[in-house]
This record gives C-alpha cells, sequence and structure tokens, in this order.
C-alpha cells in the first residue's frame, strides 16, 4: 500500500502544491491531472523517491521509500518522460539491460515478445537513435510487459502513441491492476483503463 | 545482486566501442598537449628530459579532464540516470562501474601511450617504466574524483570549464606524487615512496569517491 | 507528530536577531583591530634581521589563520545543512565563503609584499604559500558551482558536498605540497623562526586574528541577511516587512 501524507513541492520560490495526500491500494489506479506546469511531473518524481519533497513524506507498505529504499525500488517501475533509453544501443539491448538494472533476467524471446506486444518488433536489432519518436516510447513502454514489480508510475504513457498501441497499452495496464498492481498515471487523453478502484487527484497551479 | 554493476560496465563499453571516435578524441588530445611543449621551449634534451614529468602528467591530467563530462552527461539527457537511480541497486556500486568503465576508456589508453611520448621527451628506461607504474596508480584517482565533479555539474551552464575549476585544485596531490615518482627515478633516487602515496590516494578514493558521487547525482537530478 | 526543531533557526526569526548582533561584532572588530594594530605597529620592537618590513606579518599570518579556519566553519555549515535538511545553515556557508576568499587572497597579496624584501622576488614557491593559492582556488570553486546553479537548493545541497570533499582534501593537498616543497627545496618562510616571537608580537597577531574573526562574523551575518531576503522573496515574512518599510 502507499501512502501519502502532506506533501509540498518548492520549485525554485514557486510552491507547486502543498497538502497533497492520498492512500493507493493493492489494484488501484490513480490518475494525476492539472494543467501544465502544475506539479504533476514533480509529483511522480517525488513519490518515486528521485526528489526530495519540502514537507510531507510516501509510505510503502507503512514504511518511509527513503529508509527502504532498496525494497520500494524494488516494487516500483517509473517511465518519465525521458524514455531512459541508450541512442547507440538497439531496442533489444535496451529493454534487456532495463530488466536486469531492475533485478529480472531476461533472455532475447521473452524481450523479443514483449517489443511484439507494443508492436515494436521490427526494431528489435535497429539502433534507438534511428527510431521515431513514438517508436522509441514504446520500446520504453516495453519493460511494462517484463517487470514484475507491483506499483507503476507512469508520467504520459500515452502520448506519441497511435490509437492502436493506446488500446494495448490500456490492456495491459487494466491486467496489472486485476493481478493486484497498482498504477499512477498522468495523462491529457480520454482512456478508458479498468481497475478496481479508480481516483483522481487534481493539481491546481 | 552484484550483477547490476557487471551490467552498467558492459553497457558503457559497449556504448563507447560504438563511438570509437570519441576515445580517440581523449588520446589525440593528450598526445598533442604533449608535443606542444617541445615546440615551446625548444627541443634540447636536458630541458627536454627535466620538464617531461611534469608535462606528461599535467598532460594526462587534462585529458583526463576534458572527458569527464562525458561520464554522466549522456545518461542525464536521455533518462538513464534517473533509471538508475531508481534500480534497487546500490547507487554507489554502479557508479563506480561507470567510473570504472571511463577509466578503461580515457584513462588506461592514455597510461599505454605516454612511454611512447616519454621517448620523445629522452626518458630513460627506468624512468618510463616508473611513469608507467605512476599513470597506472594515479589515473584512476583522477577519474574517481573526477567523477565528483561531473556530478555535481551535471546540465549547470558552463559546466565543461566549471569542472576543471572544481577538479584541478583537488588532482594537485596526485600530480605531486606522480611526477614526483618520475623525477625520482630520473635522479637515480627510488620512487617507491611516491608510488606508495598514489596507491594510497587511489585507495582513499576508492572508497569515499563513489559515495560522494552518488550523493552529488542525487542532488543533481533532482 | 513530528516537531522539526530547525524551524526555530528559521530565517524569519534569525533576520532580526541576525540585526541586533551586527553593531556588537563590528565594534569588537574595530576595538580589536586598534588594539592589535596599536600592539604591532608601536609596542612589538622592530626585528634586527629585518627590519620593519617583518610588521607584515601582523596581517599575513592572522589572514591565513582565519583563510583556513573559515574554509573549515563554511564545511561545517555545509555539511550541517546537508545533514539536517537546514536551510539557514547552507545561507550561512554561502554567506562565508566571499570573506573566506578575501582572507585567502589577503594572506597572499601580503606574503607577497613580504617575500619582496626577505627574498627579492613577489612570488616564492613555498609551502605555505603554495598551499594558500590552492585553497583560493578551492574557495573559487565553491563559489563558482553555488553562483552557476539557479535553483538554491540544489546550489545549497551541491556547494554543501563540494566543501566536504574539499576538507577531506586539504590535509592531503597541504601535505603533498609540503613534500613537493622539502624535495625541491625551496625556500620557505618560516614563520616560527623567522622574527623571534615575543610575546607582544604574539599578543599583537592574536588580537589582530579575532578582529579578523569578529569582522568575519559581521559581514557574514550581513551577507546572510540579504540573502535570506533574495531567497526568500515570496514568503510572507518579506513581503511583511517590505510593507512594514512602506508604511
Amino acid at each position: 500500500m502507499l501512502m501519502v501524507q502532506g506533501l509540498a513541492c518548492l520549485r525554485g520560490d514557486r510552491l507547486l502544491f502543498k497538502n497533497v495526500g492520498f492512500e493507493l491500494n493493492a489494484g488501484g489506479l490513480m490518475y494525476v491531472l492539472g494543467e501544465n506546469g502544475s506539479g504533476k511531473s514533480s509529483l511522480l518524481r517525488i513519490l518515486c523517491g528521485l526528489l526530495k519533497p519540502e514537507e510531507g513524506g510516501v509510505f510503502w507498505n507503512g514504511k518511509p521509500i527513503d529508509l527502504d529504499t532498496d525494497i520500494y525500488q524494488a516494487d516500483l517501475t517509473y517511465i518519465g518522460h525521458l524514455n531512459g533509453l541508450k541512442d547507440d544501443l538497439t531496442a533489444l539491448e535496451n529493454l534487456q539491460i532495463s530488466a536486469r538494472l531492475a533485478g529480472n533476467q531476461v533472455d532475447d524471446a521473452v524481450a523479443l515478445n514483449s517489443l511484439a506486444a507494443i508492436g515494436v518488433a521490427r526494431c528489435a536489432n535497429l539502433p534507438v537513435g534511428v527510431l521515431s519518436q513514438g517508436q522509441k516510447r514504446r520500446v520504453a513502454l516495453a519493460r511494462l510487459w517484463l517487470t514484475r514489480s507491483q506499483l507503476w508510475i507512469l508520467d504520459e504513457p500515452f502520448a506519441a502513441l497511435d490509437t492502436a498501441s493506446v488500446d494495448v497499452l490500456a490492456a495491459r495496464l487494466g491486467e496489472h491492476m486485476s493481478n493486484g498492481g497498482m498504477t499512477i498515471i498522468t495523462t491529457h487523453q480520454e482512456v478508458t483503463i479498468h481497475a478496481q478502484s479508480t481516483q483522481t487527484l487534481r493539481l491546481s497551479a | 545482486m552484484n550483477d547490476a554493476w557487471l551490467i552498467i560496465l558492459k553497457r558503457d563499453l559497449l556504448l563507447a566501442f560504438r563511438r570509437r571516435s570519441d576515445v580517440a578524441t581523449t588520446l589525440f588530445f593528450f598526445l598533442i598537449v604533449s608535443s606542444l611543449f617541445p615546440l615551446g621551449v625548444g627541443p634540447e634534451v636536458a630541458v627536454l628530459s627535466s620538464i617531461a614529468p611534469g608535462v606528461l602528467w599535467v598532460a594526462a591530467l587534462l585529458a583526463g579532464m576534458i572527458s569527464l563530462n562525458r561520464l554522466f552527461a549522456a545518461d542525464f539527457t536521455d533518462g538513464s540516470l534517473e533509471q538508475m537511480l531508481i534500480a534497487p541497486q546500490p547507487l554507489a556500486l554502479l557508479v563506480l562501474a561507470k567510473i570504472l568503465a571511463h577509466w578503461l576508456v580515457c584513462g588506461l589508453p592514455v597510461v599505454l601511450l605516454a612511454p611512447l611520448i616519454g621517448l620523445q621527451y629522452a626518458l630513460p628506461n627506468d624512468a618510463l617504466l616508473v611513469l608507467v607504474w605512476s599513470l597506472l596508480l594515479g589515473t584512476p584517482t583522477l577519474s574517481l574524483i573526477g567523477a565528483i565533479g561531473a556530478a555535481l555539474t551535471l546540465g549547470v551552464r558552463g559546466s565543461g570549464l566549471l569542472v576543471a575549476l572544481l577538479v584541478l585544485p583537488l588532482y594537485i596531490p596526485v600530480l605531486i606524487f606522480g611526477a614526483g615518482a618520475v623525477a625520482a627515478s630520473q635522479h637515480g633516487m627510488s620512487a617507491q615512496a611516491h608510488l606508495s602515496l598514489l596507491a594510497a590516494c587511489s585507495l582513499l578514493s576508492l572508497v569515499l569517491a563513489p559515495l560522494a558521487t552518488a550523493a552529488a547525482l542525487r542532488i543533481s537530478v533532482e | 507528530m513530528k516537531i522539526n526543531w530547525f524551524k526555530y533557526s528559521s530565517p524569519q526569526t534569525f533576520y532580526p536577531l541576525a540585526e541586533k548582533m551586527i553593531p556588537w561584532f563590528a565594534w569588537l572588530a574595530a576595538i580589536l583591530a586598534v588594539a592589535g594594530l596599536y600592539i604591532s605597529f608601536v609596542m612589538a620592537p622592530t626585528d634586527f634581521q629585518q627590519g620593519e618590513a617583518y610588521r607584515i606579518i601582523f596581517v599575513h599570518v592572522p589572514a591565513a589563520w582565519m583563510s583556513m579556519v573559515i574554509y573549515i566553519v563554511m564545511a561545517a555549515w555545509a555539511g550541517l545543512g546537508l545533514a539536517l535538511n537546514a536551510r539557514l545553515s547552507a545561507m550561512m556557508a554561502q554567506a562565508l565563503a566571499p570573506t573566506g576568499a578575501i582572507f585567502t587572497l589577503l594572506a597572499l597579496v601580503t606574503g607577497s609584499l613580504w617575500g619582496k624584501p626577505m627574498w627579492g622576488a613577489w612570488w616564492v614557491w613555498d609551502a605555505r604559500l603554495t598551499s594558500e593559492l590552492i585553497l583560493l582556488f578551492l574557495y573559487l570553486g565553491f563559489i563558482a558551482l553555488q553562483s552557476s546553479i539557479d535553483d538554491p537548493r540544489r546550489a545549497d545541497r551541491a556547494g554543501a558536498l563540494l566543501a566536504l570533499v574539499g576538507v577531506v582534501n586539504v590535509p592531503i593537498i597541504y601535505f603533498s605540497v609540503k613534500w613537493w616543497n622539502t624535495l625541491h627545496q625551496g625556500s620557505s618562510i618560516n614563520m616560527g623562526a623567522a622574527p623571534k616571537m615575543a610575546a607582544t608580537m604574539l599578543l599583537g597577531m592574536l588580537l589582530m586574528a579575532l578582529a579578523f574573526w569578529m569582522y568575519t562574523v559581521a559581514v557574514a551575518l550581513m551577507r546572510v541577511r540579504c540573502i535570506m531576503l533574495e531567497r526568500e522573496r515570496s514568503a510572507d515574512w518579506v513581503k511583511a516587512l517590505s510593507l512594514g518599510a512602506k508604511s
């Protein structure tokens, strides 16, 4: 269970938000909504432990995430607005490296399957640098078919995707939640995702 | 667990292999800088061999430094650095793997090239051997300390020059011990003490620098 | 509910406190300086070897002391700020850096002024002077890093880490420079042996060092007040202050 209490975030001397708190249980989906610059990405980075909040705390199964960092990070998959891909490596290499960094050993066939699931199997052996924006995004998202972590934090995962891919991703997210996973997501698009419980957090600038 | 350490090492070496020209640049820089001095001070053998230890070490120092901003910058802009930060692995270990890869790619070639340049400076064989040893023991420290500077200046404007300002003063002990070792052997003295001190610096920075670099990366990625 | 004790050392409460403290330290600095200068220039005897020129050590030595002390104090504040996430500590570190750099520069300039009549050269690669020079580089690196990072929180924390790395390195640098100096048998300004230390001279130096110290505190407090206003310009207490000033 993810619990968040009284978060405040300051960027420069601008207060992005304060008193943000919520609880997310197994099978739960949470949308983070707000205008550009309202601090959605900053909130997600705080939840990942990449950014220290000005006030408040994030707790995973009752423990502050900056104390039991390794346990929390093993349960976490984060895909930010940067893809985290190396232009000089192939899609397959990128995927395998990120999976092993997250602690799962993945052979070629499994990695290929996950690339195929989101429709970029053709690009498997191409260096990521030659792919289009949408293809890169899909290679980054292919990690979601490999990861075993419970909490997914996704920053605009549907941006730059075609409608077919959006549906595939939404289905994958639904599957994750039905397996007891949790997802925190920011999006500008209307996408139907099935979850046991859905909540919305609105940040106002 | 330590598996991830190897992954990063292999990945960085593979990346360097696919961008071989970058590696050549560092080596070329070392070559050019150390070839400039004879043109500046004249070709007298006595003068050249007396300035050789200092010149070669300063050139190695600068070559190590200009390659520093490549250490984390690419990972920072493409987002793989933040993935490393939230990986369930000790960050200091991943950082150490990156530093090792950087040293293998930018430091080791300089160590291997140095005796050739030493010949141009009329260094005797003993001194050449000590030069290689001193660089072998000293350049890892340069990569380790340099990593702290590179991490602190990530994404900062003018980071290339700033890193020089931060890191070069910290390089001074290594320069003194390294160049001193070669000079000692030139004067027929034992370089043992210098080399031991270089090794001590390496060990100390091996323990402390990855931790400091990891902390600096967390600060810079915020 | 966790109480954040460091709230009490918040800029808001410290700002008026600093204002009250500044004149005290400033006056103390002035009085100590007058007394110190009187001893150094009137009471201390003329050195039979070096004549009057040696009197520059009454500025040089305390400045060199202060340059090192300030670096350590700065690193301590920075480390405290990093460990406890206390804004005020980081501001203190930032406020101390320029003063430390100025004392380092002063030590360098007076050292070279002293070197001229003694060794006939403006600069000798003496271990102390060289270490001072490197210390100046460390100060400049700290200032440059802080001023090139826009986000104040990142600037504080990055600067703090650099100061800590510097503090670990300072003894190593100092040792290596000394070692280098003895190997190359460079000329050395030996403070202990040059003029025989009479009690009055020691007193003069101590008074000057204390005067410099008080000056440092006063100036750092002034600077920290400016930093507070700049950093917290959107905070309520600063707005209240400026409103109060207008009405």
